[in-house]
């Protein structure tokens, strides 16, 4: 692991701090902006190196979004993301170009997120020659030593994506995140495109690799159960925020905010005998250009009251009795405590 | 080949009332630059009303071409028929004249696709396409028509459904289309709903309310439903029987419980634990089945599954032998296709 000297032990590796990330809504005549797409409203969230954050919410809820602006890959409308204590969102230049050797992204798509005319051994060179990272002897000994990593065999060096399967462009794909020996990776529906048996052999590796190179990850995903058995933190996200925050086991034995019960209570579960027959949570989630009032999730909840239609409930830790854990806890819900 | 199996028509006098959808050693192939490809290769299913038959396997195992070959939707060419037969309330649908086809399809046989643009046109509003329908099956008038088709957006969870009557498919989201075609489907009453994927591009909540729909709507009409799907929590959530394919073929079907808690087939057995699921533990190395699908274009002989089988690993060398040279048979209602099935056991 390549030392850092201005590196922060105590602290955590990556703090998001009340990040925005607006578009203009063009139309009207002249085509000037009517409004905004608020895809992102002020989040705050921070992970431990070593630790899985898992990112979860329904397709527009701003996760992609989010996992993007981490990545500086657009500059936020408000909020700081500090990784290793350090600003991010005011890097510049040659601070930014080697801060992005740093956090690595891993896309959802492993059929459109590499380039169809390099070979796999190019493809997984190529970051090490944009950053100008050791001799071609090195850089060619790296990407045979990459390829073994993730189970692919050198052979495989001279073909082209087209000639792999789903999970093999997957590896391909984890192999060139991991060029650069990055401190954290963004992995955005890393394995939603897999069947279900090459899923578990990509999660495997991800585990694997986590433990080896004590890897950071957020990871991004829509499907829970994937999200429970890799993360050690969840992040629920609604409408541009974060509603609900803490411990795995936490938010899946004791889930606060009404929303994450329905999302919990809609898995379907591999199981025959636990059929679900109540009614599922109605409706859908509103456009991020005009959210409701209030709680965004009020048109949906079962449990709103008078009070969730204005006031804009914020993240707090749990009341009640169990201390440090709860403390960890966080919910948006006015009714949290009570439900 | 196989010549045996338990779904031999009903005997020539007809005492009781065939099957509502009868598949038969069906073989269904795609001419390719590389070749014939057979993407269903003697596929067997028997679908009853009033029950959820569900066919389940990974991706390019056939699934699709299976169920659109029901309706004769299959592009020929470059597909080609092959072989089988496919029975209808009895009636024999690749046979049938393209003009009788078209009184059963959208009538008595409805399908829902993965995407619901295959189902909607772009072109006209929700009610105009919803009006349609009903006055093809029942000859129902405009009005009453326009009456019905609001009702039927209400039912099906659509907001304001007088107003989205208006509405063109663009102007709706994922969610709405597929209600939107699930509506059509309930306002024909069909015997016969085929749904392909109906939820795999919507999100969890949504899938939730979809499939309370269509389990509301097979209630209320008794119809019997093909669903295809590769999640097996969705198997698990709607299917009364199950049919596992794998690479082209059936390799393993029973009663949905069955299925679940005592697989049989070592490729159902091992989808099954490799599935992260509750009381997994969290970062623990799950059970996978190693290798990939083989291509359609070039099967192996004997068991399609022996390269990645891991229950042979633990046979001996004659008995591996057996599985790389010869076709095992799917035989019974609660069939497996495989020599040396598991003895049964929770995944
Ligand atoms: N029009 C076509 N031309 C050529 N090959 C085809 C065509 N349609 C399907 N195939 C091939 O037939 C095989 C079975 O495809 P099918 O669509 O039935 O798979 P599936 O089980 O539905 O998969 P998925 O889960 O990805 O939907 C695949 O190998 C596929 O490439
Ligand atoms: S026939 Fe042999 S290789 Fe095929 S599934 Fe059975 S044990 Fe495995
Ligand atoms: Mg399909």
């Amino acid at each position: 692991m390549t030392g850092n000297p201005r590196s922060n032990d105590s602290g955590p590796l990556l703090s998001v701090e009340g990040l925005k990330q607006y578009y203009p809504v063009r139309g009207g005549i002249l085509g000037g902006k009517i409004g905004d797409v608020r895809a992102v409203d002020g989040v705050t969230f921070s992970v431990e190196q070593g630790q899985t954050l898992g990112l979860v919410g329904e397709s527009g809820c701003g996760k992609s979004t989010l996992g993007r602006a981490v990545m500086r890959l657009e500059d936020p409308t408000a909020g700081r993301v500090l990784f290793q204590g350090e600003d991010l969102a005011n890097a510049s230049g040659p601070e930014l170009f080697r801060r992005r050797r740093d956090i690595q992204i891993i896309f959802q798509d492993p059929y459109s997120s590499l380039n169809p005319r390099m070979t796999v051994g190019e493809i997984v060179r190529e970051p090490l020659l944009v950053h100008r990272m050791g001799t071609k002897k090195e850089q060619v000994k790296k990407v045979r030593d990459l390829l073994a990593t993730v189970g692919l065999t050198g052979e495989m060096l001279d073909r082209y994506p087209h000639e792999f399967s789903g999970g093999q462009r997957q590896r391909i794909g984890i192999a060139r995140a991991l060029a650069l020996d990055p401190k954290l990776v963004i992995a955005d529906e890393p394995v939603s495109a897999l069947d279900v048996s090459v899923q578990s052999q990509v999660l495997n590796l991800m585990v694997k690799l986590q433990r080896e190179r004590n890897l950071t990850y957020i990871f991004i995903s829509h499907d829970l159960s994937v999200v429970e058995y890799i993360s050690d933190t969840i992040a629920i996200m609604y409408l541009g925020r974060i509603v609900e925050k803490g411990p795995v086991d936490r938010i899946f034995e004791r889930p606060a905010h009404p929303y994450t019960r329905a999302l919990i209570r809609a898995i379907p579960e591999p199981d025959p005998s636990r059929r679900k027959d109540a009614v599922p949570l109605q409706g859908e989630a509103p456009s991020p250009v005009s959210p409701p009032p209030g709680c965004a999730f009020h048109p949906r909840c079962p449990f709103a009251i008078e009070e969730c239609r204005s006031a804009v409930p914020s993240l707090e830790p749990l009341g009640g009795t169990d201390g440090h854990r709860g403390a960890e806890h966080l919910a948006a819900c006015i009714r949290k405590d009570e439900i | 080949m196989k010549t045996e199996h338990d779904l031999d028509p009903s005997p020539p006098v007809e005492t009781v009332a065939p099957p509502l959808l009868e598949i038969e050693e069906l073989r269904v192939g795609f001419d390719t630059e590389a070749g014939l490809l057979v993407a269903v290769d003697g596929v067997s299913l028997r679908g009853e009303a009033g029950q959820t038959l569900g066919l389940v396997g990974e991706s390019g195992c056939g699934k699709s071409v299976t169920a659109s070959s029901v309706l004769r939707l299959v592009p020929v060419p470059p597909g080609k028929f092959l072989g089988g037969r496919i029975r209808f309330e009895g009636k024999d649908i690749l046979s049938m004249r393209r003009s009788e086809l078209g009184r059963i399809r959208g009538k008595e046989i409805s399908m829902i696709f993965q995407d619901p643009m295959t189902s909607l046109n772009p072109v006209f509003t929700v009610g105009r396409q919803l009006v349609e329908v009903l006055r093809l099956r029942f000859g129902m008038h405009r009005k009453e028509a326009l009456e019905r088709s609001a009702e039927m957006l209400s039912t099906v969870g659509i907001a304001d459904a007088r107003s989205h009557l208006g509405s063109y498919p663009h102007e709706l989201s994922g969610g709405m289309k597929q209600r939107v075609i699930i509506a059509m489907a309930l306002l024909c009453e069909p015997k016969l709903l085929i749904a392909d994927e109906p939820t795999t591009a919507l999100d969890v909540t949504i899938q939730a309310q979809i499939l309370h729909l269509i389990k509301s709507l097979q209630r209320r009409t008794g119809a019997g439903i093909l669903f295809i799907t590769h999640d097996m929590g969705v198997v698990a959530e709607m299917c009364d029987e199950v049919a596992v394919m794998y690479a082209g073929r059936i390799v393993e079907r029973g009663e949905v419980g069955e299925i679940f808690q005592r697989s049989r087939h070592p490729y159902t057995k091992g989808l099954l634990r490799s599935i992260p699921r509750k009381g997994v533990q969290r970062k623990a190395e799950l059970p996978t089945i190693e290798g990939v699908v083989p291509s359609p274009l070039h099967l192996p002989a004997g068991c399609r599954f022996a390269e990645r089988c891991w229950h042979r690993k633990d046979l001996s060398e004659g008995e591996q032998r057996r599985c790389f040279e010869e076709d095992p048979v799917l035989d019974g209602t609660r069939g497996v296709a495989c020599h040396f099935p598991l003895v049964g056991g929770g995944a």
